[in-house]
């Protein structure tokens, strides 16, 4: 059933510090097209660092590491021409409009006049949110925004999504119509790369990563994980591994 | 009703044109550890300032602790402690400057009221003349609380104590709120996370500036009126949809590695699932009655009615 995907993250033996401190002790992971992939931890784990590094915004100490097929040293640009990113802090605009949000976007990432068109209608009718085109960003309901952020985060049809805790204080209903919309996008081929804090959507990613104190603790599909840790959920899993660590210091 | 420890009632207030909140009426009593429930825009931070004297409400009456929110709001101030959602803690003084700074302006010292916070602060207390903004995210949250809570106040509100939060350091947390509850303190606390529910004495179920229900998290559950079966098969992807093609269907959706299917029908068989599911040539189909949760009652809520659901389309 898997026909073998094209790898497009890969990473292999990332360090990255700071000073004495060691935000990424050897990390080495891949991450196939269409995937979605959980990357947990806890708070200070280094999870951000990595994001960072994936998405060219920093350079690590050592490693070799490729995103989208291009190096992280030295093609920066191209690296962030190929991803969309959201995060629950910073998404849209407040003061522009729903589509003039999707303008802004679709011309710094180089569409033209006539793709930012399409796309545009294409994710409004999809949200259903055709008639709300022109209101202020400020006027539309929570819910509705982290929608549109994901579509807006995808209007480039990038090859990855990094989405750090995009539902964060989302309600359970919208909640589960934005994961409908990750899984969509990952069948069109957008590889996903999601941070949360709610342990019941580490079991909607196809595999897994654990953070613990700079290091990948664990990496396998949730099945595989709550079967390795002997644990009824990934809430368990999480906590086993998290856990162990706060009572060794 | 009366000698409750905080009361709302008939609260409602607007900015502008939105309705933060709408006829909110609840009584806590003393002692108790309450949560308000809800996602962002449910309109917990709104109610928690009302309460904590910063905010007039539109209409309505609150009391904390039989004092009027808008009459008596200085004699609340001295009795309350407060923990609003933003980290506001002075990121350039040190974790001893913020405690003795807050522990002054209410006419006390660290010392005199140390056996309350010292569960908490002894975890901080080797970082004491560490800055505050330098504080990890756990640590700051044990500062903050521990500058809540050191005028000693009969009532704490913690507006938001785990948002963004890693899942063991929300452990923590309510950890050290149960041994607070112990000493007798009121608690109201705030949260999105609809698995916090379950560690309150009391909840309501918060959404769009309305209160869905008031009860204790069990009785919530209990009240759950038709059965939840969860399902799952080799075809994941393709459940929710081959679901919701069985003509009996009132809700369904994804729980956690299941997918969580809801009936209308009072006499409905859980194997008319098992045998839908094969005629769409699923296989390795279990189907299990489950037991309700609160994030469960919580979207039955917003099903019922227009009003709690602002994000209207049903899927």
């Amino acid at each position: 059933m898997t026909t073998e995907r094209p790898k497009v993250i890969e990473v292999k033996h990332l360090v990255k510090k700071f000073g004495n401190f060691v935000a990424n002790d050897n990390l080495t992971f891949d991450v196939k097209q269409g995937e979605i992939f959980g990357f947990l931890g806890a708070n200070g784990a280094g999870k951000t660092t990595a994001i960072k590094i994936l998405c060219g915004l920093q350079s690590p100490t050592s490693g070799e590491i490729k995103v989208a097929g291009f190096d992280v040293y030295r093609q920066t640009n191209l690296i962030k021409r190929n991803i969309g990113y959201m995060s629950q802090k910073f998404s849209l605009y407040e003061d522009l409009s729903v589509s003039q949000n999707f303008e802004f976007y679709g011309g710094i990432y180089g569409l033209s006049r006539k793709q930012i068109k399409e796309r545009t209608s294409y994710f409004l009718e999809k949200l259903e949110l055709t008639n709300e085109a022109n209101k202020i960003l400020k006027e539309i309901p929570l819910g509705w925004k982290q929608k549109l952020a994901f579509s807006v985060a995808i209007l480039h049809h990038p090859k990855i999504v990094f989405l750090d805790e995009p539902t964060g204080g989302v309600d359970p209903v919208t909640r589960r119509q934005f994961w409908e919309m990750i899984y969509e996008a990952a069948n069109e081929g957008i590889t996903i790369f999601v941070t949360t804090h709610y342990m019941d959507e580490a079991e909607y990613c196809e595999r897994v990563s654990i953070m613990v104190d700079g290091r990948i603790e664990a990496l396998d599909t949730p099945a595989m994980l709550k079967q390795q840790y002997g644990a009824s959920s990934m809430n368990e899993v999480f906590l086993r591994l998290a856990r162990a660590q706060s009572a060794e210091q | 009703m009366s000698n409750g420890a905080v009361i709302l009632q008939n609260i409602s207030k607007s900015y502008k044109t939105v309705k933060a909140l709408t006829e909110i009426n609840v009584s806590i009593a003393k002692g108790e550890l309450f949560g308000f429930i809800g996602p962002d825009g449910a309109g917990k931070t709104t109610l928690f300032r009302i309460l904590t004297t910063l905010l007039n409400p539109d209409s309505g009456t609150a009391t904390v602790e039989g004092f009027d929110t808008v009459k008596n709001y200085k004699s609340i101030r001295n009795i309350a402690g407060y923990m609003p959602g933003r980290f506001s803690l002075y990121q350039d003084l040190t974790v001893e400057e913020n405690l003795s700074f807050f522990a002054s302006i209410y006419n006390t010292t660290i010392e005199e009221n140390y056996h309350l916070i010292a569960d908490i602060y002894k975890h901080i207390e080797p970082f004491k003349h560490r800055k505050a903004g330098k504080l990890s995210g756990g640590m700051k949250q044990k500062l903050a609380l521990s500058c809540a809570l050191i005028h000693k106040p009969e009532v704490l509100f913690l507006d938001e104590p785990t948002t963004g939060v890693d899942a063991v350091s929300r452990m923590e947390f309510w950890e050290m709120l149960k041994k607070l509850r112990s000493q007798g303190i009121t608690i109201l606390v705030s949260t999105p996370y609809m698995d916090e529910a379950a560690l309150c004495d009391r909840v309501a179920l918060m959404q769009n500036g309305h209160v869905m229900t008031i009860d204790t998290p069990n009785a919530i559950i209990n009240a759950f009126p038709v059965k939840i079966y969860a399902v799952r098969s080799n075809r994941m992807f393709h459940l929710l949809n081959d679901l919701q093609s069985i003509p009996e269907t009132e809700a369904v959706y994804r729980f956690g590695d299941v997918v969580h299917y809801l009936s209308h029908s009072k006499t409905f068989d859980p194997l008319s699932i098992t045998r839908h599911l094969d005629s769409l040539s699923h296989t390795e189909i279990t189907v299990n009655q489950s037991v309700p949760t609160i994030e469960d009652s919580f979207m039955l809520y917003m099903r019922k009615s227009d009003k709690f659901n602002i994000s209207q389309h049903d899927n």
